[in-house]
């Protein structure tokens, strides 16, 4: 049977000279069988993990956060509007409407992404790499749910042509694509991705007086597909519940400090991610799983991972015996709930290629994450949050972490031959 | 607290290279290995250590109404200004050829070149507009010196990673360092807008 495809697909392979179709073919080809190239002579690496098998378990470990990414856009739509506030109400409504706002986007971030990285490989003549997998995975999950669609591909082209092919392509870029994408539309669209009213889907205004904003999609094929089961559908007409804002736990925190985010938030809310937020970094739980299960791949260094917990809990007991307004109160554990560190921790910061190389270096530099980013959470006005940015500088003092980390090794054993 | 602050403002939050984009042709030139890029770091340190708290007594001294002339000949700061960097830059520069002349031959024409760094003549501008007082400008010329370096010793860092990639051709060389000053200028973007000063008022 699969000789038999094998056969097929070779009968169908492009000619080397149309360029294009021939990378494009060898792209679908490698993804679907594994290629049978083997090196022939010398002593090699011999291990498992290609880079092929690196980006899936990347991807795959991102899985239960678009789960409920999914279904936390629909949920939040729904308690804004007052109605199915319990969890499971309104299951298939939820459901279907938080794949509306998704499946577009990941669509859209992935035909914009591959078809550059699909067009540059065939230009410059080499096989295309499965990079860009990760980015399209991570950048759907790191925007809010209502961003239009064509901010979204703008950010997933320019930020992919100018660090990453610019570069050299995968494995050669300096910062991380995919926070680069978000620190493109942060910078040069702060009204579509910063304040209160962007974090819920659907609403004309995430405040009172906004009502519920549908599409053609939901309101002509859905309802009715809805209506000929019997369940109920969508209501055009609904409004935004009195009193409610769509501010996030910080946006709270940064007025009020901790009491002012649990009147409206309950600690166990924030744990399992039923708050507004960007699409995947509100559920702790399945991010803390998906880490666990890069850590035990291999695929990601606990050791920035635990050293960037270190550097935010210093921080965060700097800030509290500093005490100077109620965002610097906060007590320390519940900077942890807040956000976006966990997602930050676990899929951002642990990028191998823009993260530090040497065991010690990794150390140094997911510290340092931690301190610049809560000092860029806590004292900065002009941003809420600071992960992102805190990982894109330190994204930039890598190679320097490194080099000194190097330089200080090779001083030891010198020292140590010279005895 | 105050000169703290000076030396966070300079160093970090108004980075004379990633934020004013000031002093790039020797940024830009240097920046291909680490070493001589600390060394030009380290003179470029001194030399703003040096210039600022000499032309501050030079503008205030000399040039302004109450300095030695009783007149304001501020007309003349431009010259003055430069000549007195120019003076110090050779001092540095015949101090490098005496202690370490392997440096002396890597930096080549830059570190004569400190002189015309405009990152040297901006910080002095900067410190007479902002009105410092003397201490304040000592530490305003260390903080915005230790910011150059810690930028150029970075890029330069970065160059020597990026040194095997497969760029493409028409990028290759100082193309794609314009690239990477501009995403440096990004990450450093994170700190602007802190204010430390306001965190020490009671």
């Amino acid at each position: 049977m699969k000789k038999a495809l094998l056969k097929f697909f070779q009968r169908i392979e492009p000619d080397k000279s149309k360029r294009l179709l021939h990378t494009g073919y060898e792209a679908f080809f490698t993804f679907a069988f594994v290629p049978d190239h083997v090196t022939k002579d010398g002593v090699h690496v011999r291990d498992g993990m290609d880079l092929k098998r690196l980006m899936t378990f990347v991807v795959i470990s991102m899985q239960l956060c678009y789960l409920l990414g999914t279904y936390n856009i629909g949920h939040q739509h729904f308690v804004a509007l007052g109605q199915y506030t319990g969890l499971f109400e309104g299951f298939h409504l939820k459901l279907s409407y938080g794949l509306v706002k998704l499946l577009p986007m990941w669509i859209v971030a992935h035909v914009v992404g591959l078809g550059i990285e699909f067009y540059f490989s065939a230009k410059r003549g080499h096989g295309v790499e499965e990079g860009y997998l990760v980015t399209g995975a991570l950048i759907p999950l790191i925007m809010p749910p209502d961003l239009p669609l064509w901010i979204l591909s703008f950010q997933s082209s320019l930020p992919l042509l100018s660090a990453k092919k610019a570069f050299g392509g995968t494995g050669m870029n300096v910062v991380n694509i995919a926070l680069l994408a978000r620190v493109f539309v942060f910078f040069a669209y702060p009204a579509d991705i910063s304040g209160d009213e962007v974090w819920v889907a659907g609403l004309t205004k995430a405040a009172e007086g906004g009502v519920a904003d549908y599409g053609w999609f939901t309101l002509h094929v859905l309802n009715p597909l809805f209506d000929t089961f019997g369940w109920t559908g969508f209501n055009p007409a609904a409004a935004v519940v009195d009193g409610y804002t769509g501010a996030t736990p910080l946006a709270l925190a940064a007025k009020g400090g901790w009491d002012a985010v649990t009147q409206v938030y309950t600690p166990s809310q924030m744990f399992w991610g039923i708050i507004p937020g960007s699409v995947g970094e509100t559920g702790k739980p399945f991010i803390i799983l998906g880490a666990l299960m890069l850590i035990a791949t291999g695929v990601a260094s606990w050791r920035i991972m635990v050293s960037m917990a270190m550097g935010m809990v210093f921080m965060g007991l700097v800030f509290n015996a500093w005490g100077f307004n109620p965002l610097m109160e906060v007590p320390w554990y519940y900077h942890f709930s807040m956000g976006s560190f966990l997602f930050a921790m676990a899929f951002m910061a642990t990028d191998p290629v823009t993260a530090a190389s040497t065991n010690r270096g990794k150390w140094i530099y997911g510290f340092f994450i931690g301190v610049v980013g809560m000092l860029v959470r806590v004292m900065n006005p002009a941003y809420p949050e600071g992960w992102m940015l805190a990982i894109l500088f330190l994204n930039v003092f890598a190679p320097l972490i490194d080099y000194f980390v190097l330089q200080g090794n090779i001083k030891k054993r010198l020292k140590y031959v010279q005895q | 607290m105050e000169l703290f602050n000076i030396f966070l403002k300079s160093a970090f939050i108004e980075n004379m290279v990633l934020s004013y984009f000031l002093g790039m042709c020797s940024f830009l030139a240097v920046s291909k290995s680490v070493k001589t890029a600390i060394g030009l770091g380290a003179a470029v340190i001194f030399v703003l250590a040096l210039t600022i708290p000499i032309n501050w007594v030079v503008s205030e001294m000399v040039l302004g109404p109450n300095g030695i002339f009783h007149t304001d000949l501020t007309f003349l700061r431009f010259i003055l200004f430069i000549a007195s960097i120019a003076a110090s830059v050779q001092l540095v520069e015949m101090a490098v050829e005496k202690y370490s002349p392997a440096l002396y031959n890597a930096l080549g024409i830059f570190l004569p070149l400190i002189t015309v760094n405009c990152a040297i003549l901006g910080a002095a501008l900067f410190m007479v507009a902002r009105e410092y007082n003397f201490t304040e400008s000592v530490v305003y010329g260390i903080g915005s010196g230790f910011g150059w370096a810690l930028a150029i010793v970075a890029m330069a860092a970065i160059r020597e990673k990026i040194r095997y990639s497969n760029i493409p051709a028409p990028l290759r060389g100082l193309g794609i360092a314009f690239i990477l000053t501009g995403l440096m200028g990004l990450a450093f973007m994170s700190l602007m807008g802190i204010n430390p000063a306001t965190y020490f008022q009671q």
